[in-house]
């Protein structure tokens, strides 16, 4: 190297080899030096470029606002262009975040002024960026004037979010609505909600109540018992452990579950009589799958979960909540059986059951769901596009194929029958969770995907206190699915 | 005009800062000072633009006449050095005497930014440093018979130390400072100077040279006093609980033996006790897990242990590339960043690719020292520039990775440019001693 000539000059006449011994370790300790300053240079710039993006975004960097100050905030928009949220003048001339469709996309969209929420909170750094071109940032840090920020494109279609939200009703509750192949998330929709344009005003109000707070998204961190959807699970479980002899199930059902104690009894105490395991998933019948979670084993059922998500992170960038499963060997025979049909400790967010139908639907792998579909700077070039990648592979396709054809006969012959004979097919799993103490009171659940042969997009629908799935979640599902079809003209 | 002035400012000092670099390393490639002088004076004319644009930013940007004020007290300060040293000692390193005023004059720009009282009381100090690194290399190389001196040297420090664990102020959980007539000395910083004097003069004895039964027995003393030492230097810093200083003395210990016996055993045995050592202080010291648990989860502890580390990453991550620009970003929000994290206010507000520039700085200074030592046949001044390299090279490391999330926070300052009265002065010695170590050579 170039900084060793006097050495290597005295090498080369071979006069001093004595010296270049003496040297050997004063080398050893440059090079180590030099690797060591090397080595946090790279890690320095290795921040700098690619991980401080992320770091930069927490809610404590109170840096963001000098941002601010350099930057017009960028807009957000929908997968076809329409605007959801911008900077707009109010009527004292004063700079406001405004968002045309107010509760519509309250929790999707999120809010800016009082802390960040949603697409909001993800492409919060994004949208205080400038990508304009460098001349004309240049012109204006030099007279003073803010830079554009970059445009945020979502993968979120308006009408397809305004059914989602009409479908709700004044229902609690949330929906969300993923395309099976890409993983992005057409619609997503919370309620309570609340106007993101009034955020700051209201604030002592919305927030107040933590539980009920209008402002969280249950769509990703409301945790609820999965009630009957979770038979999915269970039935999944069963067929690894019983790959041959799963066909030749079969059980009686009197209308209830007896052990020791403890009774299970099917929704509106049905009788459902001798039914094979296809029939009992098709008809929702909890003695069956209560006789099922006393086979299972609970190491291999808990590792089941575990691979469908519970109990671990989901792949968003945005706050949500884990679901937990937790079943091991030492639970008792109460806490199996409930499990076994989704009640128990059992808790999910519709998100996650989203992503499981999704991998269902999806041959058994999971796409990872995204809701930023591209940046622009504000003249509309390309700075950043996301491309649909794999994520996660939940289950074999076999596994997939099976229970693809299982819940599309809840559809054909049990209980989400108001899906059946539509322009697109269904395949689902309707869920009506018990919860509190009150016998009787229950959420609402289905989840399902469109056209099992060639699938579309998966629905997710949770209605809280609603009653039956079937009856309530259903025909909500019924609307956004109709919605889809109407819009796609297919 | 201003506004074309602030509005480039930060893409030019970017650039600036990278031709400095640049040219650092291109000083390597010539031999001898007079080939290098035209690299040296294009150095001097971007280290002048660097300051001069930084102090006119800070003054548009204030509207306090003080910056321009501040701004021609320092290139006085800055030519009249550069003149001198030149003058003084023509063969003295050019592009250390460079280096040395870039760290000064980007320290001052930081400081004046962030708290011009701060920045007066420091530009008093730099004034000081400078005018005592000026005769100091005609004074080393006066003195013949340093060995004399020897155990001298190694008490004194150990008694300078020892006096402020016993009776020294303690700053944020540690004994690191004496106040003597309202002004406050870390006398460590000097410690490290006189330690590294003791080690110099009894590794360098010529038993270390000879092969007779005599001169074995002499080493094997020799090593064991010196371990005596440095053991005895470690346990004083471990007990005013600064672990940083402590890992200084260690390694410049550690390395000085290793040339010393020439034996690969030294770093491997040292690496092995180093480890014991952090593991026990670990188990022993809360403040040692802290910054332990910061370095490891900052995120998880944002409100507590983790605030500084947090702070510092965002000030990094918010200023980008070509940084926010000057008292644009917020390096205030910085736990004592003056001290400690000088780094990461550079990186904030002057930008990311400044402080690449600055770590090459850094780099450039560090070889030009051990290459002092590469090149020396004397064993005493080897030993000694080798000292010097290793506790720079070391403290600098320390700082810049700790303050990026490399290594754990160890609370050492960034040499020359950090706030800190004792730490620039005894840096300006340094370099004083390596200069006149190369006066001597040529």
């Amino acid at each position: 190297m170039f900084f060793f000539n006097k050495d290597k000059k005295r090498n080369t006449e071979g006069s001093d080899i004595k010296k270049t011994d003496k040297n050997r370790e004063l080398h050893v300790i440059m090079y180590f030096f030099v690797a060591a300053f090397f080595s946090v240079t790279v890690f320095f710039c290795a921040y700098v470029g690619l991980s401080a993006k992320k770091t930069i975004n927490s809610s404590y960097n109170m840096r963001q606002a000098n941002l601010e100050k350099k930057v017009i905030r960028g807009m957000i928009f929908s997968s076809k262009g329409e605007i959801l949220a911008e900077e707009a003048m109010n009527k004292d001339n004063i700079e406001v975040r405004y968002y045309p469709y107010k509760e519509v996309f309250a929790h999707a969209v999120g809010f800016s002024t009082h802390g960040k929420s949603g697409v909001e909170y993800e492409a919060n750094i994004s949208l205080l960026t400038s990508n304009a071109p460098v001349n004309e940032r240049l012109e204006k840090e030099m007279s003073g004037i803010r830079n554009y920020g970059d445009n945020v494109y979502t993968t979120y279609d308006v009408s397809l979010q305004q059914a989602a939200y009409d479908a709700l009703g004044v229902y609690r509750g949330a929906i969300i609505v993923s395309e099976v192949k890409t993983g992005k998330i057409l619609a997503m929709v919370s309620k309570p909600d609340f106007d993101p344009n009034t955020v700051s005003e209201n604030w002592a109000g919305i927030s107040a109540e933590t539980e009920d707070s209008p402002l969280v998204n249950r769509a990703l961190q409301g945790l609820y018992p999965p009630g009957s959807t979770f038979k999915i699970v269970t039935l999944l479980e069963y067929i690894r452990e019983k790959p041959d002899t799963f066909k030749d199930f079969q059980y009686i059902c009197n209308g209830h579950f007896d052990y020791g104690d403890t009774r299970i009894n099917c929704f509106h105490s049905s009788v459902h009589g001798r039914v094979s395991l296809k029939e009992a998933f098709e008809k929702s019948c909890n003695s069956t799958f209560a006789d099922i979670g006393t086979l299972l084993d609970l190491k291999k059922y808990r590792e089941t979960a575990d691979t469908l998500l519970f109990n671990s992170d989901l792949p968003l960038n945005v706050p949500y909540s884990r679901g937990s499963f937790v079943l091991s060997q030492s639970s008792g025979e109460e806490e199996i059986i409930q499990s076994a049909i989704g009640q128990g400790n059992t808790l999910m967010t519709p998100a996650h059951m989203n992503f499981i139908t999704c991998a269902i639907a999806n041959k058994g792998m999971l796409m990872k769901p995204y809701q930023i579909e591209k940046i622009e700077n504000y003249r509309g070039m390309v700075i950043e596009q996301y491309a649909p990648e794999e994520y996660k592979r939940l289950m074999t396709e076999e596994e997939a194929e099976l229970l693809k054809e299982y819940m599309t006969g809840v559809v054909l012959n049990g209980t989400g029958k108001k899906l059946k004979g539509l322009e697109y097919e269904v395949a689902g799993k309707t869920g009506s969770a018990e919860y509190g103490t009150i016998k009787g009171e229950s959420h609402s659940w289905f989840t399902g995907f469109s056209n099992p042969e060639d699938p579309d997009i998966a629905v997710t629908v949770i209605m809280e206190g609603a009653g039956s799935g079937s009856d309530y979640a259903v025909p909500v599902a019924k609307r956004v699915l109709d919605s889809y079809y109407r819009s796609a003209g297919k | 005009m201003s506004g074309i002035i602030l509005g480039l400012s930060r893409y030019v000092l970017c650039f600036f800062s990278a031709l400095y670099a640049f040219h650092c390393f291109l000083g390597f490639g010539s031999e001898g000072e007079k080939e290098r002088r035209g690299v040296s004076l294009l150095q001097a004319f971007f280290l002048i633009l660097i300051h001069v644009i930084s102090f006119t930013v800070l003054y548009f940007r204030t509207g306090d006449t003080e910056a321009l004020y501040y701004c021609a007290l320092q290139e006085v300060m800055i030519i009249a050095y550069m003149v001198l040293m030149r003058f003084l000692y023509p063969e003295s390193s050019r592009i250390l005497v460079n280096n040395m005023l870039f760290f000064l004059s980007v320290g001052l720009v930081m400081l004046f930014r962030l708290s011009p009282e701060d920045h007066n009381k420091q530009f008093i100090v730099a004034v000081i440093a400078l005018v005592i690194s000026l005769p100091l290399p005609a004074l080393i190389n006066r003195i013949k018979e340093h060995w004399k001196y020897t155990y001298g040297f190694g008490l004194s420090g150990m008694i300078l130390i020892f006096f402020v664990l016993v009776v020294g102020n303690v700053t944020r959980g540690s004994r690191l400072s004496i106040s003597i007539a309202g002004v406050s000395f870390q006398s460590s910083e000097f410690a490290k100077i006189l330690f590294i004097l003791f080690l110099a003069g009894i590794l360098s004895d010529d038993c270390f040279f000879g092969d007779s039964r005599k001169d074995h027995e002499m080493r094997q003393i020799n090593t064991g006093v010196s371990a005596l030492f440095a053991f005895t230097y470690v346990l004083i810093m471990v007990l005013s609980k600064d672990l940083g200083g402590a890992a200084i003395f260690f390694v410049i210990y550690v390395m000085m033996l290793y040339a010393a016996l020439k034996n690969i055993m030294v770093p491997g045995v040292s690496l092995c006790l180093g480890a014991a050592g952090l593991a026990v202080s670990y188990k022993l010291f809360p403040h040692v897990r802290n910054r332990f648990l910061a370095w490891r989860r900052p995120f998880s502890y944002i409100e507590g242990q983790g605030y500084q580390i947090t702070q510092s990453l965002f000030a990094i991550g918010t200023g980008g590339w070509f940084g926010m620009g000057l008292t644009e970003g917020s390096p205030d929000k910085i736990p004592i960043v003056s001290r400690d994290f000088m780094f990461s206010a550079i990186a904030e507000e002057l930008g990311c690719i400044f402080a690449v520039c600055f770590i090459l700085v850094c780099i450039s200074t560090f070889l030009t020292f051990i290459n002092t030592a590469i090149s020396d046949n004397n064993p005493y001044y080897r030993l000694l520039s080798l000292g010097i390299s290793v506790c720079y090279g070391f403290q600098v490391f320390l700082n810049i990775g700790g303050v990026t999330k490399f290594i754990p926070l160890t609370g050492v300052t960034l040499p020359l440019t950090s706030y800190g009265g004792s730490s620039c002065l005894s840096m300006a010695v340094m370099f004083a001693i390596i200069q006149s170590i190369i006066v001597s050579q040529e």
